[in-house]
C-alpha cells in the first residue's frame, strides 16, 4: 500500500474543511479527484503534502506505511510525495536552478548518496526539461516569477520528472493549458508513471482524463469522498454535472 | 557625554598636536567649540515621535543628525583608552591577514587602530604618477595646499557632535587623491583594523579627493582582531570634481563589541557620478551617517547600504541627500535582514533646493523581521522646494512570505535552507548595485556565509582581502 487515508479531518483557523476522507492507492495506480469548487479538493492535497496553515483534527494516514502525519513536508518530499501546486508560487530572487539544486541534492542526502556535481546537474536538468519541453529561459528565471499560467503548470510537472516521487498529486494541473500544452504535459505525465509509483489527478476536465486514463475516480463533496467509481464516473459529471451529487448529500 | 572629551583634550593638546600635522592642528579649536554647542544641546531625554511606547535605548542627543534610535551617550560614556602617544602597535596586518596572494588585484592599505600603517610594500609602483594613496601625515607633507584646502572642509558645516569630536582627537588617517583626468584602474583597499585588550577609542579620519575627470574605486573593511570594547569614530570626506567618477564600498565585520559611528561627507561636482555602499555583516552597535551634497548639474549618486543582523547587534543608518543643482539623480536603497533581537534603523532625508529643476530623486528602505522580537524602525523624509521634479520613496517592514517557503519545502528544501534562499534573494539587488565584478562575487559568498552563521569569527582576508 502506497498511501492509507482513515478518517482525515483538517480545519483552518476554526473551520472544517476536510470532514473525514477515506482513501487508498496502490503502487502503479492512477487516481482522479473531481467535485465542485470548494469542495476541498487542494485543501486535501495541501494537508497531505504538509501544509502548516491547516491543522488535522482526526485521522490518519499512512505513506508507506509510515506515519504521513508526523512528518515534516521536506519529509515527505523525500519519503516520494510530490505535490503539483493549483496556484504554483512566485519566488522573486530565487533561481530555478538554485531551487532544483537544493531540492535534488536534499533528497540525495536523505538517500545517503552525495551531492551531484555542477555538469551531471545540469545535465538532468536539460533531460528533464524536454520531457516537459521546458524553455530553457524558464529555467534560468527566478521560480514562476512572471511565468505564464501555462508556463507555471509545465514548471510543476518539470520539478516533479526531476525529483521522480512515487506519488504525485496534480493539482488542477490541466488548467491554464492551451491544447498543445495540455498533450505535452499529459505525455510528460505518462511518461514518468511506472509500476511502483503512483499518481493523483485533481481536475474539473474530461480532456485530462482522455489522456491520463485513470482507473478510479473519486468524487469530493463538502470535505467527504462521496462517491467512488471506475472510468464511467467521470464521463456521468461530464454528462450530467454535479447536481445530482448535491441532491444525493446534502 | 562630551564633557569628559573636551576635559581631555584640554589636558592633552600638546601631545594630540604634537603627535600629528599643522592640516590637521589648525583645525582643532574650531572643532573644539563646535564640539561644547553640541555639548549645550544635549536635550533632555524625551521620546522622540517615533519611539512611542518602545522600551528600547534611545539617545539623548538630538540635533540635525537625529540620533534618535541609537544611544550615543552609552556609546561614549566608557573611560576608553585613546593612543594619543602614537605608540607603534606590534602588529603586521599582513601577517595576520595572509594577504601575500600573489595574483591579488587590490592595492591594499591598512589603519591599524586609528594609525596609518607604514607599508614596507610600495604599491606606488602600481599607481599612475601623481596619485596618492597613504597616510595623512605623509600627504600633509607632501601636498600642503591640497591637504589644507580640503581637509575638514565638509565636516565643520556639520553641527552633530561626533563628528566634531572625531576633529578634535584624529591624529592620522588615510588618504587617496587622484587628481585631474587620472583613472585608478585598481581598487584600493583600506582595512581598518582594530587591537586591543581594554577598552579603547579610535579615531579615524579618511580624505577622498577625486579631481575632474579622475576615477578611482575604494574598498573599506573593518576588522576587529580582538574581544575588548571599542568604540571607533570615522570620518571620510569625499570631493568629487567634474565628470569624475568614484566608489565606495565598505564592509563591517567586527565583533559584536566593537561600536561604531561613521560619517561619510560627499561633495560632487557638475556630471560627477558617485557610489556607496556600506554592508554591515557582524558588529555591535553601528552607525552610518551619509551625507551627499549634488552642487553641480547632472551630477549622479547612488546610496546603498545592506545589514544583516542578529544577537543584539544593532544598525543604524541615516542619510542626506541634498539636490543642490538641476538635472541630478539619486539613488538610495537600504535593506535590512533582522534575526533574533536584533534592531535596525534608517532615516532617509532628500532635500531639493529651490531651483534644482528636474531633480530625480529615488530612496528605498525594506526590511525583513525573522522574529517578533527584531525592531526595525525607518523613516523617510522629503523636502522639496522646486516643482518639476521626481521623487519616490517607500519603506516596507515584512516577514518571508510562508507560501513560497511551503512551496520550497514541498519539494525536499529543508525550511533553514528555503529562508536562506530567500534572504539570499533579498539581498540580491544590493549587491547588483556594485560596480565591481569580483567584489561582487565576494560579496555573495559572504552574505551567503552570513546568513549560514559561518561568519562567526572575522577570517580576515582571506574573505575579503584576495579579491
Ligand atoms: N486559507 C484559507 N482560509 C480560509 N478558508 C480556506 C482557506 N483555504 C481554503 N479555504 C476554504 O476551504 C474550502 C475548500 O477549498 P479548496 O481550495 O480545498 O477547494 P477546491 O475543492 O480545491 O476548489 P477548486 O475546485 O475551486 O479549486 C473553501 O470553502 C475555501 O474557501
Ligand atoms: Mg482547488
Amino acid at each position: 500500500m502506497l498511501l492509507e487515508i482513515k478518517d482525515l479531518h483538517a480545519s483552518i483557523g476554526d473551520k472544517e474543511i476536510l470532514k473525514g476522507i477515506n482513501l487508498t492507492i496502490k503502487p502503479g495506480e492512477v487516481h482522479a479527484i473531481m467535485g465542485p469548487n470548494g469542495a476541498g479538493k487542494s485543501t486535501l492535497s495541501s494537508v497531505l503534502a504538509g501544509n502548516p496553515a491547516f491543522t488535522v483534527t482526526k485521522g490518519e494516514a499512512l505513506f508507506n506505511g509510515k506515519d504521513l502525519l508526523k512528518m515534516s513536508p521536506e519529509e515527505r518530499s523525500w519519503e516520494g510525495m510530490f505535490l503539483g501546486f493549483q496556484y504554483p508560487v512566485e519566488i522573486p530572487g530565487v533561481s530555478m536552478v538554485n531551487f532544483m539544486r537544493a531540492a535534488v541534492n536534499e533528497h540525495r542526502k536523505y538517500k545517503g548518496e552525495e551531492p551531484m556535481s555542477a555538469s551531471d546537474f545540469l545535465k538532468l536538468m536539460r533531460e528533464k526539461r524536454a520531457v516537459v519541453e521546458l524553455d530553457n529561459k524558464l529555467a534560468n528565471r527566478s521560480v514562476n516569477e512572471g511565468f505564464s499560467g501555462g508556463e507555471k503548470k509545465r514548471n510543476e510537472i518539470f520539478q516533479m520528472a526531476m525529483l521522480e516521487p512515487k506519488l504525485s498529486i496534480l493539482d488542477e494541473t490541466d488548467s491554464g493549458l492551451d491544447i498543445d500544452a495540455l498533450r505535452v504535459v499529459s505525455e510528460g505525465v505518462n511518461k514518468l508513471k511506472s509500476q511502483d509509483n503512483a499518481t493523483i489527478v485533481i481536475t474539473h476536465y474530461q480532456r485530462l482524463l482522455d489522456y491520463i486514463r485513470p482507473e478510479f475516480i473519486h468524487v469530493l463533496y463538502k470535505g467527504r469522498i462521496v462517491k467512488s467509481g471506475g472510468p464511467e464516473l467521470a464521463l456521468e459529471l461530464e454528462e450530467r454535472g454535479y447536481d445530482w451529487i448535491r441532491e444525493e448529500n446534502d | 557625554m562630551y564633557k569628559q572629551y573636551i576635559e581631555l583634550y584640554g589636558q592633552t593638546a600638546d601631545t594630540i598636536c604634537g603627535h600629528s600635522c599643522s592640516v590637521m592642528n589648525a583645525r582643532r579649536n574650531e572643532a573644539l567649540e563646535r564640539l561644547a554647542k553640541a555639548q549645550e544641546n544635549i536635550a533632555p531625554a524625551t521620546d522622540g515621535p517615533m519611539s512611542e511606547n518602545i522600551p528600547l535605548p534611545v539617545g539623548k542627543t538630538f540635533g540635525p543628525e537625529k540620533y534618535a534610535h541609537t544611544d550615543i551617550d552609552a556609546l561614549l560614556a566608557p573611560d576608553y583608552g585613546l593612543n594619543l602617544n602614537r605608540l607603534k602597535l606590534d602588529v603586521n596586518p599582513y601577517d595576520v591577514f595572509h594577504c601575500d596572494v600573489p595574483n591579488m588585484s587590490t592595492l591594499l592599505y591598512f589603519l591599524v587602530n586609528d594609525q596609518y600603517y607604514d607599508n614596507p610594500r610600495d604599491n606606488s609602483q602600481s599607481l599612475p604618477e601623481g596619485v596618492f594613496v597613504g597616510g595623512m601625515l605623509e600627504f600633509a607633507a607632501r601636498f600642503p595646499e591640497v591637504a589644507a584646502k580640503y581637509y575638514d572642509k565638509l565636516a565643520s558645516e556639520h553641527e552633530d557632535g561626533v563628528i566634531a569630536l572625531n576633529t578634535v582627537l584624529a591624529q592620522d588617517g588615510f588618504v587617496l587623491y587622484v587628481p585631474e583626468n587620472i583613472k585608478v584602474e585598481k581598487p584600493i583597499q583600506l582595512i581598518n583594523v582594530l587591537q586591543g585588550d581594554v577598552p579603547f577609542m579610535v579615531n579615524r579620519r579618511l580624505m577622498v579627493i577625486i579631481e575632474n575627470g579622475a576615477q578611482a574605486k575604494l574598498l573599506v573593511c573593518d576588522h576587529n582582531l580582538s574581544p575588548a570594547q571599542f568604540l571607533a569614530t570615522q570620518v571620510t570626506e569625499v570631493f568629487v570634481g567634474e565628470n569624475a567618477f568614484f566608489d565606495i564600498y565598505e564592509l563591517e565585520e567586527n565583533s559584536v563589541y566593537t561600536n561604531r559611528i561613521a560619517s561619510t561627507l560627499i561633495r560632487q561636482a557638475a556630471h560627477s557620478n558617485v557610489m556607496s555602499n556600506g554592508i554591515t555583516l557582524t558588529n555591535g552597535v553601528t552607525r552610518n551617517n551619509y551625507y551627499v551634497k549634488l552642487e553641480g548639474e547632472g551630477a549622479e549618486t547612488h546610496v546603498s547600504g545592506m545589514a544583516i543582523a542578529d544577537g543584539d547587534q544593532h544598525v543604524d543608518n541615516y542619510s542626506f541627500i541634498e539636490h543642490a543643482a538641476p538635472y541630478c539623480v539619486s539613488n538610495e536603497l537600504f535593506k535590512y535582514v533582522l534575526n533574533e533581537g536584533a534592531r535596525g534603523s534608517f532615516a532617509g532625508r532628500i532635500l531639493v533646493r529651490e531651483g534644482a529643476v528636474k531633480t530625480e530623486a529615488y530612496q528605498s528602505n525594506k526590511n525583513l523581521c525573522m522574529t517578533d522580537e527584531a525592531r526595525m524602525w525607518t523613516r523617510p523624509e522629503l523636502e522639496i522646494y522646486c516643482d518639476d521634479v521626481k521623487c519616490s520613496h517607500g519603506a516596507t517592514v515584512g516577514q518571508l512570505d510562508q507560501q513560497a517557503i511551503f512551496y520550497m519545502r514541498a519539494r525536499g528544501v529543508t525550511e533553514k535552507e528555503a529562508k536562506m534562499l530567500m534572504m539570499f534573494a533579498f539581498m540580491a539587488d544590493v549587491i547588483e548595485q556594485v560596480r565591481l565584478e569580483p567584489l561582487k562575487d565576494r560579496l555573495r559568498q559572504l552574505v551567503e556565509k552570513r546568513f549560514r552563521g559561518d561568519l562567526a569569527k572575522c577570517r580576515g582576508c582571506t574573505d575579503c582581502g584576495s579579491l
